[in-house]
């Protein structure tokens, strides 16, 4: 039997509500960590699994308090123990890499400097060992050339170099047991396949063990031995990670699989109904009963108990689990998306190119474009009426940027933006008469951020109504609950605050405000990346369904290629503000492919063990598109030589009617490079 | 499931939402003595001219410097009049100006911040510096210089204090409005096309009140302080009414010997800027706003 490292037994943690209820966000967890494993914990926000991994350094958040139970590690508990002796055990003994740990390094401080602190702290070394583990370190982390790293600050280094950076922080004290929350998420999807690449390497190279947490169920399936799925501060589901994502036999791990859109299947995947209960809520019966597919009546006033299955090495939290056992796999099924096309264009932009440079007095007297380099340039799109088209790449390329423009929030430096083929749209608000800023509307990433705290739904979805149509009183009231009844919104929900709905509920509040204004185009700006993985398709579908009933077109900008592939049916893939390939999604998620498209389809992390991310390209980035020759040169793999450094590459069309913008012919193309 | 859970609310009518902030506010011990202590000083300064036993201006040469007595709870002063009428008459005026002159910190210094949160860039660059270049000068140095030209009536003494508070709250305004306009829920309504003026009343202004509130009620204190100071000076109350920062610079003179008629006035000004402080510390903890994070200045 492998030795365990850490074990927590019944471990209960919660808060007093304001009326004096013990609210309880951890009920009654056990487990246990072995060494040299690494365990996956998922489940959705507010689950608890962030409490739980804290727990297991000995750290109960403020406010929060340990209700009973214990976490037992070297056969002392944690959450007993006092603030010096933890402080012996955290850093060298278990180590934490937080979420955002690499933009949370200190500024002013020198790479290698902040390193050299955490073995100071953390190790017995002296001076000159020392130095030699830092350069051990970065080279562990795999960063290029660990001198030169450890003489930069850190904003001179990529979000995926800082993380790297955390990571040799963390084992600077040679942990046991190395905990990460949520360590990629945030991170561009060629960087988190990048550094989930290096934590399986850590893994096998040192046998720390490691608890990774994260909402995301393909980071997890990447890096994890075993997988922990939690639901509403309990339990559920634990297992070989193999097992529960092949063949999960809890309901609700079931239903988030056959939620998750892939890249093998277009179409939108089912969605999961209702959100999860809040903390406090759940009275008795099984919590996840007004969600699950396969509940009965005992369910409603019986709670299941976490059992233990011998022959899967599983537990398990649910009376049903045996009908799940018979589906031999998740099998999901999708709506194909139906899309009206109407041979009618919407939207037009010819060479529009956006600058954030600020213009010297010079030229703007003189009225001529100062920056022949700007943040985006050269982008020709087509939108027909009634279609999706999708706009992808990392941050930074510019698809946020593009969105501002059309909305008239941010001034282009050229080009050309007209709508339904005859009404040019200034890029400039002020420009704009009241009906050319009603057909279009916007919907944010973050619906905590869109929606005014201080406003009840009523008065956000009223905005729209009173300004464009001056609607009021009992027709006001009228069209409210009408929308609301759109995104599945009950009347109810008007006299509530942002604060007392859930994300998905927030972010159909958002919907139904763009939908207010009845537009004839709608931004989408990330609008499913702030969300749980079991209400992101819940929306999706109500944004294809909406799209189906009124007719409306979208321009859905998304860095996660699954959630665009089930979606869109057009998709414009944009490197540095460069367009590399735009084209019928179906197409674009085929070869031939722009050596830059190749990269971003590599690097999604899908969540199936037996689909390893390629890694291409490296994950560098870059601060400024390239002054000459093609956008992708200073990362493509394929690159042939001077032509592609000096010449802008030509479109290149297929017969399905997919554009490439590359010098290597479409034939070589065809081909995927890593074979 | 039951739906009702702890995390709903309803909406509430603002005369209740400020009943619950009060609650709150008296719920915590130092909220509590700050806000008796503050209405203790209102109701004292609205009822006071009703119950004070003596003429605060009746001149007695044979009464001069009586120690404490049952007749004379205070004693009396140089000139023999009753220390303890004038001391509960004492906090009136800088009491009334002082507030008025708060509302007048509050209306420029919140718009004005708003404003030059809003436009940001070059005129907010340009405006701050004027704002601390004018304020740059010591501001008793200043009002000493206006109070002398224009007199010290009610009139010229609370826009004077108003505009030199005032400074604070730009700042405050300033920052809350900066973290405001940066949300997309603004960008949204811009991208509507809603007028300015909809956006600082509809957006900004219900996200920035309460940052705004707080601090005008801390400048208030400072304010009393500074007023009294000046009377202190023989530039704020002109006698024989009776002011405390008057009362404390008439009597100091005679502390080693009488002390009663300095000490009555002190407690008197103290014990109300302590209690608004509190109060002010109080009503923000209850809004949760933090000030030990957001020092503002
Ligand atoms: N200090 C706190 N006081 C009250 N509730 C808290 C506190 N910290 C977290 N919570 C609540 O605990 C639940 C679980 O939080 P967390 O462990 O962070 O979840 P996750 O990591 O799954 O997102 C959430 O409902 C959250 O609102
Ligand atoms: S116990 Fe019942 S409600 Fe709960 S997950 Fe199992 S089947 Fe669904
Ligand atoms: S043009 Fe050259 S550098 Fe650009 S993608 Fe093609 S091969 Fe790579
Ligand atoms: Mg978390």
């Amino acid at each position: 039997m492998t030795e365990i490292i850490q074990k927590v037994k019944n471990l209960s943690i919660g808060f007093k509500s304001k009326k004096g209820e013990e609210i309880l966000i951890l009920r009654n967890i056990s487990t246990n960590i072995k060494k040299g494993e690494t365990v996956g914990i998922v489940g959705e926000s507010g689950s608890g699994k962030s409490t739980l991994a804290l727990a297991m350094m000995g750290y109960v958040k403020h406010g929060l308090y340990t209700i009973g139970g214990e976490c037992e590690f070297n056969s002392s508990n944690l959450l007993k123990m006092k603030n010096r002796d933890l402080e012996k055990i955290r850093g060298r003994k278990i180590a934490m890499i937080p979420q955002n740990a690499g933009q949370a390094l200190t500024p002013n401080l020198k790479i290698g400097y902040q390193i050299d602190e955490a073995l100071q702290l953390h190790s017995d070394l002296n001076e000159e060992e020392r130095e030699q583990k830092i350069s051990e370190l970065l080279n562990k982390v795999r960063l290029p050339s660990p001198e030169t790293i450890a003489l930069r600050y850190p904003h001179e280094l990529s979000g995926g170099q800082q993380q790297r950076v955390a990571v040799a922080m963390a084992l600077a004290g040679t942990p046991d047991l190395l905990l990460l929350d949520e360590p990629t998420t945030g991170l561009d999807v060629t960087t988190q396949a990048h550094v989930l690449e290096l934590l399986n390497f850590i893994a096998k190279d040192t046998g720390t063990s490691m608890v990774y947490v994260s909402h995301d169920l393909g980071a997890i399936a990447q890096v994890s031995d075993r997988i922990i799925v939690m639901y509403s501060g309990e339990i559920v589901l634990e297992g070989p990670s193999r097992d529960i994502l092949k063949k999960p036999i809890h309901p609700y791990t079931y239903g988030l699989l056959k939620s998750i859109p892939k890249l093998s299947l277009a179409g939108l995947p089912q969605s999961m109904p209702g959100s999860q209960p809040q903390p406090g809520t759940m009275y008795r019966g099984c919590s996840f009963f007004d969600r699950c597919d396969f509940s009965e009546e005992k369910c409603k006033n019986n709670s299941p108990q976490l059992e233990y299955l011998e022959e899967l090495n599983t537990s398990v939290r649910c009376f049903n689990y045996k009908s799940l056992m018979n589906h031999s796999q998740v099998n999901q099924t999708v709506n194909k998306i139906k899309t009206s096309l109407e041979d009618k264009e919407i939207l037009n932009l010819s060479e529009v190119s956006i600058s954030y440079a600020k213009q010297k007095l010079l030229d703007q007297v003189l009225n001529r474009i100062s920056d022949d380099n700007p943040t985006v340039k050269d982008i020709n799109i087509n939108i027909k009426k009634g279609e999706t088209i999708a706009l992808v790449g990392e941050s930074g390329s510019g698809k946020s940027t593009i969105l501002k423009s059309i909305a008239g929030l941010l001034r282009t430096k050229g080009g050309i933006i007209k709508f339904d083929q005859n009404r040019n749209l200034s890029s400039d608000l002020k420009e704009r008469d009241p009906n050319d800023l009603r057909i279009i509307q916007l919907i944010f990433q973050n619906p905590d951020e869109s929606l005014n705290p201080n406003h009840t739904v009523e008065e956000i979805i009223a905005q729209p109504l009173k300004l464009y149509f001056g609607l009021k009183s009992e027709e006001l009231k009228k069209n409210i609950i009408d929308l609301l009844q759109k995104v599945r919104l009950g009347e109810f929900y008007m006299s509530r605050y942002p604060r007392q709905l859930s994300g998905g509920e927030k972010q159909r509040v958002a919907v139904a405000r763009a939908f207010a204004a009845k537009p004839d185009i709608i931004l989408c700006d990330e609008v499913t990346s702030a969300l749980d993985v079991s209400v992101q398709a819940a929306v999706l579908n109500l944004l294809q369904q909406l799209k189906e009933d009124f007719g409306t077109t979208y321009i859905f900008v998304s860095h996660d290629l699954a959630v665009v592939r089930a979606i869109s049916d057009r998709v414009a893939v944009l490197y540095q503000g460069r367009l590399c390939e735009v084209g019928p999604s179906k197409d674009v998620y085929q070869f031939p492919s722009h050596p830059y498209t190749e990269v971003l389809l590599g690097a999604v992390l899908e969540p199936d063990p037996d689909i390893k991310p390629k890694l291409v390209a490296e994950d560098i980035v870059e601060e400024k598109p390239p002054q000459k020759g093609c956008s992708f040169q200073g990362r493509c793999s394929r690159i042939l030589g001077d032509i592609c450094k000096s010449e802008i590459p030509p479109w290149q069309i297929t017969e399905s009617g997919n554009s490439i913008r590359c010098h290597i012919p479409l034939k070589e193309l065809q081909k995927d490079q890593i074979n | 499931m039951k739906l009702d859970n702890i995390y709903q609310e309803e909406k509430k009518s603002n005369l209740a939402k400020l009943s619950e902030i009060i609650i709150t506010m008296a719920s915590r011990p130092s909220g509590f003595i700050g806000l008796s202590i503050l209405i203790f000083h209102v109701i004292l300064a609205f009822i006071s001219p009703y119950i004070a036993p003596y003429d605060f201006k009746a001149i007695n040469p044979t009464l001069m410097l009586q120690a404490p007595s049952a007749e004379y709870w205070f004693g009396t002063d140089d000139l023999g009049r009753d220390v303890f009428t004038r001391t509960i008459l004492g906090g009136r005026t800088a009491l009334t100006i002082t507030f008025f002159g708060s509302l007048i910190a509050l209306l420029w210094g919140g718009l004005l911040g708003i404003f030059c949160g809003l436009v940001g860039g070059k005129t907010d660059d340009i405006v701050m510096r004027i704002v601390d270049a004018f304020l740059s000068i010591p501001w008793i140095l200043a009002m000493l210089l206006i109070v002398s030209l224009l007199g010290t009536s009610t009139e010229v003494l609370i826009p004077a204090l108003g505009f030199f508070y005032g400074k604070g709250i730009v700042r405050v305004a300033r920052a809350a409005t900066h973290d405001v306009i940066a949300k997309d829920f603004i960008v949204s309504a811009r991208a509507r096309g809603h007028s300015n003026f909809s956006i600082i009343w509809n957006e900004i202004i219900p996200n920035v009140r309460d940052a705004i509130l707080v601090e005008g009620a801390m400048r208030w204190s400072w304010m009393l302080l500074g007023f009294s100071s000046l009377s202190f000076l023989g530039f704020g109350v002109s006698p024989p009414t009776p002011d405390w920062g008057l009362m404390i610079s008439n009597a100091r003179g005679l502390m080693s010997f009488a002390y009663w008629s300095v000490i009555a006035p002190i407690v008197g000004l103290s014990s109300l800027i302590i209690g608004i402080n509190l109060t002010a510390d109080a009503f923000a903890k209850a809004l949760g706003i933090d000030r030990s994070t957001k020092a503002p200045v």
